[in-house]
């Protein structure tokens, strides 16, 4: 197993007057290269969760194995550079990650801090900057005089060049133009597919959860309530209601047209398959579609 | 319609020898009670519009007027006093020690009196649904609390001009729903004009009016259902095809061929029930 999460909680400040109970007693396992996606309301504990696989933050309870790592309320400091190395984690707040001075140097710190003779690290840098979509031309700029998109993208560049082989990504796409989010979207599915990265996406997103996970986690008040593929997640209309979350676009479509009478043989959840069965029960004149 | 701002031929350089300024030769208005929508890839000068708009950037070419009063360094603090602004990340705005103190600061700023001040910030924690947490650090809280604690300050200010800069960008999809029904109410009860900067298709939709920005320019201009009739431009324009845009172009693919013209998610349900029965 890949990844797993065996009875985990979360307290912050814990044993203080302030104590804050932030995840409780989530169990779950994804396979090894697995993608997925984690969803729930605003404040259900989504950030805590993730935080803990690079030991960022360490369960006050319970125990997390990455592939070969394992993270316990007991883990220290000491020698987490490894882990770091194969977990790398793009922050909800991209502000949070960038200190560097210029641009080529905030990408560059990760693979030099992890062995990377400079120059090879400026030239990777320089790789990844064109690959989140930034011209050279902002090498030599400071990561905080940036647009919020830009800085978003560089703390991702920053992410991909240590080449880690698990990559958590918290709401990566909150503040990029659609075009950029379609971009991301589409290299992290493309490292996930060619190189066998496993993904952790948190999401407001459904239509990316529907598009690109494999399973899915749900989230709320700092409990798992369910998991599974997005076709059982995405299942029970009612259950999605009471659980204050949003069916995909093209299932509400769908929901709408089965309200009235349409049947459907698996409840559509993107485009494409809502197209595919429109297609197919579409009416036929002179044998052609019309 | 009286216009409540004003902006004529405003460019913007971040550095004096920038080749590319920020902002270029950009002029529109803004109606009273308005809501527009400022849409544009990253990196196009919307932020650094509304930070204009706000007097926190010193503009040298160009003239901006709000409510009434030319922005100069001198009426600075009159014209902010009319806008309220919620920040792309809310983190640069808290102040406060606790989400209660960060409320109250927008007011202690306007000079309200104590006895005044209290049960108004607490309605509008309570408003934006954050009361239990009222105590709490803003520093320590989830993104999508931040961003609803960010609206609670300005409910409480009850600003003349509301800017949203991304500011439901880490919501929920219901919360975001719920935070955008409270702004239109402020908008109604309280006549606010609304600036919303957003890359959210669906909040784009409710404005009055959405103007496009490109490379710092004022690119395109009109009525929402006019922008996202463009089809595939909108993608240039960085924005993105409306769910129903999206279903025709996989309906085209399959050999079907649908309206042309911009169909809302309730039309389209009626083109494809119509559709559908009729064999
Ligand atoms: N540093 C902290 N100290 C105390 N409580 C915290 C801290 N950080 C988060 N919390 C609380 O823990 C709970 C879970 O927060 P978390 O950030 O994990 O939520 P989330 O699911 O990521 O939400 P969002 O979608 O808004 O980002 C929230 O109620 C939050 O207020
Ligand atoms: N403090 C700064 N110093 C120098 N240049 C800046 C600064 N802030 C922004 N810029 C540059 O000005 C241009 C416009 O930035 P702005 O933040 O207004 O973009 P935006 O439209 O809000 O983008 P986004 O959608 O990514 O938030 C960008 O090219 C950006 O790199
Ligand atoms: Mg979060
Ligand atoms: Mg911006």
């Amino acid at each position: 197993m890949a990844i797993s999460f065996e009875h985990v909680s979360y307290t912050y400040q814990a044993g203080t007057p302030m104590a804050t109970s932030a995840v409780s007693d989530v169990s779950f396992a994804v396979p090894d290269h697995g993608y997925l996606a984690i969803i729930g309301h605003t404040g259900s504990g989504k950030s805590t969760l993730i935080q803990q696989l690079n030991a960022l933050l360490k369960p006050t309870a319970g125990e997390i194995t990455v592939d070969n790592f394992t993270i316990t309320p007991k883990t220290t400091n000491a020698d987490l550079k490894p882990l770091r190395q194969h977990v790398g984690m793009v922050f909800q707040f991209p502000e949070n990650q960038l200190f560097e001075e210029t641009v080529r140097q905030d990408i560059a710190f990760g693979p030099k801090n992890f062995g990377m003779a400079e120059a090879d690290a400026n030239k990777l840098a320089d790789a990844m900057l064109q690959t989140v979509g930034l011209d050279s031309s902002y090498a030599e700029r400071s990561p905080f005089e940036l647009s919020g998109g830009q800085m978003r993208r560089v703390a991702i560049a920053g992410v991909l060049a240590m080449r880690p082989k698990v990559l958590i990504l918290d709401e990566p796409t909150a503040g990029l133009d659609p075009q950029g989010r379609q971009e991301m979207m589409t290299l992290f599915e493309r490292l996930h597919r060619e190189q066998g990265l496993a993904i952790v996406l948190v999401t407001h997103q459904m239509e990316d959860v529907v598009q690109y996970a494999e399973q899915v986690a749900v989230m709320r008040d700092g409990r798992l309530v369910k998991f599974g593929t997005p076709a059982e997640v995405f299942s029970s209309e009612k259950w999605l209601r009471e659980n204050q979350l949003d069916m995909p676009q093209a299932a509400q479509v769908a929901q709408r047209l089965a309200n009235r009478g349409l049947a459907w043989d698996a409840l559509p959840l993107t485009a494409d398959q809502l197209a595919d069965q429109l297609a197919a029960r579409w009416p036929r004149k002179g044998g052609t579609h019309v | 319609m009286e216009n409540i701002i004003e902006v004529k031929h405003l460019t913007y350089r971040y550095q004096a020898d920038d080749p590319r300024p920020a902002l270029n030769d950009v002029s529109f208005t803004v109606h009273a009670g308005e809501w527009l929508a400022i849409v544009g890839h990253n990196g196009s000068g919307k932020s650094t519009l509304a930070k204009s708009l706000d007097g926190l950037l010193p503009f040298t070419t160009g003239e901006i007027t709000v409510g009434g009063i030319q922005l100069t360094p001198e009426t600075v603090w009159q014209v902010r006093e009319k806008i309220g602004m919620i920040f792309q990340n809310p983190d640069n705005q808290f102040v406060g020690a606790t989400v209660e103190d960060d409320v109250a600061f927008g007011l202690e700023n306007r000079q309200m009196p104590r006895t005044e001040m209290l049960p108004r910030v607490k309605a509008a924690i309570a408003r934006v649904g954050m009361s239990e947490f009222a105590q709490r650090e803003p520093s320590s809280l989830s993104g999508g609390q931040k961003q609803r604690v960010a609206l609670a300050g300005i409910v409480a200010i009850a600003p003349d001009v509301l800017i949203l800069d991304e500011a439901t960008s880490m919501l929920d999809p219901q919360g975001r729903r719920e935070m955008l029904a409270l702004v239109r109410e402020l908008r109604q009860t309280q006549h606010l004009t609304v600036i919303s900067i957003t890359h959210d298709i669906d909040e784009a939709t409710i404005a009055d009016r959405v103007l496009v920005i490109d490379d710092g320019q004022l690119v395109d201009e009109a009525a929402p259902a006019t922008i996202f009739a463009q089809g595939e431009r909108l993608v240039e324009l960085g924005l993105d095809l409306p769910f129903t845009e999206k279903l025709k172009a996989a309906l085209r693919q399959r050999g079907i061929e649908p309206p042309a013209d911009y169909q809302g998610a309730a039309e389209m349900e009626e083109w494809l029930w119509q559709s559908l029965s009729n064999t």
